[in-house]
């Protein structure tokens, strides 16, 4: 390898010396250190691409080349640094500074690509890093989507009518999630169910997935697990990017972002995303719309600030989000006797965030970090005769301060967060309204230790006060041990609790005819109790080669034992019931993953899940609505060899079986014998990547078409038989899609 | 007055690992090695020396760069268990028995520094 560098070097040189022009491109070329400053990087090899004209750089690190006839774009390799290609057409100087290549390990170059779902044997706690590579495999087209190809979490469809997906880690809904945004609780309160939905796929850099419980850093909310989304910093994204997406349901998207660097220290980003749905479909002939018409428009503008000498970075960022959604009975060329039911959900809402991290720049082990956002989320919705209308105002903050005991193996962590929120509701038919205001300061410490091979730990623990709540500790822990290098267990445990948004976290109960009941107590939330959960799991995954291939195979297990839980009661037709958990409620996670590289440019995963989730209903201990006992997940990715200008094929194809799952009882459904039947369903996806910059993908989302043959229940939609929510299965069959991306 | 402890205990968290600093001492010298492999052995093994408080070796410089607490390790003690490693410092030679068991990857007193 070094014999070949040498030989490579030497002719470069030579090549160089015969050259003759007037016309010279120099600079200099430097890396930057551990501590962030900027270095000279002598013996670049520096050449113009696809010729073998070049040069390497001299011991300052600087460098001159002959222009070249043949290309405008100069190659800068250096081992152990990302090769880099720039544009140098009418420029006379050039410097830059190479950046690490993480892949790379001692002096062999790893030709292997970066798995786009990451597990970690290091992290102490049980974290799968998504990257954006498999938001591509989605296509379609925000977060709320995306986890279609990820087995951790469960994503299936809310109601016949909204066409909104909802999402489900260890068996429990999203609301027993903590889903944050660069670790500021976001889809929350108000924005619980279509607040994915409002995060275009194309935003997100990377998501971390975390099971069971979360850290004590982000607040007492986490129960079955947090979901972090990393949004694109301006940066380090590309200077321009455009992606547009059809399909054959009349579903058009388009994402916009542009980035400037406008010096060495500050840039920013515009982001755009609009989407807009007029196709009317009902291919199911029920008389309802499908999916709803839509309009979206989504606009964030974001500031990014880095001082390397200061050790300072800060971020600034607003968003506006407007959508509208109309839903329905298809009123078009039909003569109704009665009034159509009709449905129009308005969403507008309004962000923003500061954040300031400050590094101390000669003790780099003592950070102190300062975030704020607020938001305001408006959301004005009718169903038939039924009206929910929710505004929320929030506004949260914290400070953290990290530092050792001792020495960098013993980190600490503690802070402070206070969040307020209010809420005003406008509820159904009656016009009731509801108002609430919840404000809470708590403080956290939280500790590591990190033997660096076998062991770590992380400890936490935090103290809230909380109007609404009261005051309590929140204790968590995890621990890793890993005994051999590819054998990593993991255990965690820890309380979470959360207010209970009952109507926010229930829409559907509103595009139903059900009766509201509420068991009036005195709790402070609707008159119920906040709801609190204790979690606890083990982990363990085993990492082997066979045939010189990598796999590996994971084993969870989670149990969430809820202390006190507002049980929402769909067993009754015609009414819908909330009450405060009087006896067992749990839910058992057991999941088995199995990953294996077949060749270089073939993997294969698949997934087998079991849940056992029960409550105690006033009817007796039933396992909960809606959610199979079993699933098996299946996914294949295979992509040929990059060619020299970066085209390449990539393949993906999704399999999912859903089993049996129990339904709430409806005198329509008396032929399932209380469950739905299972079914399976297929993804597919296909990208021709022109270059680096263009690329063209083409797929299907369940193309053998299976779909619920009765949706929509009820004779009548204003009775109270009504029913839209009881959804085990797609309401459309299958859908094609095709779509771009440019990036430069 | 409870809002008033937990953030009492913020500050008071604060101002006690400030104090810690006053009896850091930062350094910074040559340690021989070549690639991320020896990054890890040298780091792994100098931050668990007993009062080297934070460490960081750079590839391409060969420069280590420590805070240590000057009232529990001396910076010759920090060389000597630095060449025990394996890896010769600017004052003490590592011992040829530890160096030879090196991988091959980090001989650095054969490879060329690439």
């Amino acid at each position: 390898m070094i014999k070949f560098f040498n030989l490579l070097l030497i002719t470069l040189v030579l090549q160089c010396s015969i050259g003759f022009s007037q016309d010279y491109i120099e600079g200099v070329i430097s890396y930057k250190n551990e501590s962030g400053e900027i270095i000279p990087l002598p013996g670049v090899t520096i050449f113009w691409q696809n010729t073998s004209t070049g040069t390497i750089s001299n011991i300052d690190g600087n460098y001159k080349l002959l222009k070249s006839n043949l290309s405008n774009s100069l190659v800068f390799k250096f081992l152990g640094y990302k090769e880099e290609i720039s544009d140098v057409s009418n420029k006379r100087f050039y410097n830059t500074t190479m950046l690490k290549d993480e892949n790379i390990l001692d002096e062999v170059v790893v030709n292997k690509k970066i798995k786009t779902i990451q597990k970690s044997y290091f992290k102490t706690q049980n974290i799968i890093n998504v990257s954006s590579d498999e938001l591509l495999k989605a296509a379609c087209c925000n977060i709320s989507e995306s986890f279609e190809t990820n087995p951790s979490i469960d994503v299936s469809y809310s109601n016949a009518v909204t066409g909104v997906k909802q999402v489900k880690m260890l068996g429990l809904e999203s609301p027993y999630l903590l889903i944050t945004e660069e670790n500021i609780p976001m889809i929350r309160g108000a924005s619980q169910v279509y607040g994915l939905s409002f995060i275009p796929g194309t935003w997100v850099e990377s998501m971390q997935i975390t099971k069971g419980t979360g850290s004590v850093v982000n607040g007492f909310e986490s129960i079955s697990g947090q979901i972090n989304v990393e949004l694109k910093k301006p940066y380090s994204d590309s200077p321009f990017f455009v992606n547009i997406y059809t399909n054959d349901m009349g579903r058009n998207e388009v994402n916009l972002h542009s980035n400037k660097i406008i010096n060495d220290k500050v840039s920013t980003g515009l982001y755009l995303h609009a989407n807009k749905n007029n196709h009317i479909n009902d291919n199911n002939n029920d008389g309802f719309l499908d999916h709803p018409l839509s309009n979206a428009i989504n606009f964030f503008n974001r500031w990014q600030y880095i001082n390397p000498t200061k050790g300072t970075v800060a971020f600034f960022g607003y968003r506006f989000m407007s959508d509208k959604k109309e839903l329905g009975e298809n009123i078009e060329n039909k003569v109704f006797i009665r009034d159509p039911w009709r449905g129009e959900i308005r969403t507008n809402r309004f962000d923003s965030n500061f954040k300031f991290g400050y590094v101390n720049p000669s003790i780099p082990y003592q950070s102190l970090g300062f975030q704020m956002a607020f938001s305001r989320h408006d959301q004005d919705s009718f169903f038939g005769k039924r009206n929910y209308d929710i505004n929320q105002n929030s506004f949260y903050s914290s400070l953290i301060y990290n530092s050792i005991i001792g020495s960098t193996l013993n980190k600490i962590k503690v802070g402070l967060n206070f969040s307020h929120d209010d809420f005003d509701e406008i509820i159904d038919q009656t016009k009731t309204s509801y108002n609430r205001i919840d404000n809470s300061i708590g403080g956290f410490f939280e500790y590591s230790y990190d033997s660096l091979d076998e062991v770590s730990l992380v400890a936490g623990l935090r103290y809230d006060i909380h109007n609404n709540l009261g005051n309590f500790f929140t204790p968590r822990l995890h621990l890793r041990y890993q005994p051999f290098e590819k054998s990593v267990l993991r255990f965690s445990a820890g309380t979470g609790r959360k207010s209970s948004n009952i109507f926010s976290e229930n829409q559907n109960i509103f595009t139903s005819g059900r009766q509201i009941k509420i068991s009036k107590k005195l709790g402070k939330f609707y008159g119920l109790d906040p709801e609190k959960a204790f979690n606890y799991g083990l982990s363990f995954r085993q990492g082997f080669f066979i045939n010189n291939k990598e796999g590996d195979i994971t084993f969870d297990y989670y149990v969430t034992d809820f202390e006190n839980q507002v049980i929402v009661d769909w067993e009754t037709q015609g009414e819908v019931s909330f009450y405060n958990l009087d006896g067992k409620s749990f839910a058992k996670s057991l999941q088995i993953d199995f990953e294996y590289q077949l060749s270089d440019n073939v993997l294969i995963k698949s997934t087998y899940k079991n849940f056992d989730v029960k409550k105690q209903y006033n009817s007796g201990l039933k396992i909960s609505p809606l959610t199979p006992k079993n699933r098996f997940f299946a996914n294949l990715e295979v992509f040929t060899n990059e060619r020299k200008n970066g085209s390449k094929w990539k393949f993906d194809f999704t399999y999912n079986w859903i089993g049996k799952q129990r339904l709430p009882s409806h005198t329509e459904l008396i032929d399932f014998e209380g469950y739905s039947p299972n079914y399976s369903l297929v993804n597919s996806q296909i990208t021709k990547v022109f270059s680096k910059k263009f690329e063209m993908y083409l797929g299907g989302e369940n193309i053998g078409g299976y779909t619920q043959d009765n949706p929509i229940l009820g004779g009548y939609p204003f009775e109270t038989d009504f029913d839209t929510s009881i959804v085990y299965a797609p309401i459309h069959g299958a859908l094609f899609y095709i779509g771009l991306r440019f990036n430069n | 007055m409870k809002y008033l402890i937990i953030i009492s205990l913020f500050f008071s968290a604060l101002t006690f690992s400030q104090k810690n600093n006053l009896k850091s001492q930062k350094v910074s010298f040559l340690v021989k090695g070549v690639c991320e492999m020896c990054k890890d052995r040298i780091e792994e093994g100098t931050i668990k020396l007993k009062g080297v408080k934070y460490v960081n070796w750079d590839i391409m410089s060969n420069n280590i760069s420590l805070i240590y607490n000057s009232k529990k390790i001396t910076l010759d003690a920090i060389h000597k268990g630095i060449s025990l490693l394996g890896h010769s410092t600017n004052k003490y030679t590592a011992p040829s028995e530890i160096y030879n068991s090196l991988p091959d990857c980090c001989l650095y007193e054969t490879l060329e520094i690439h």
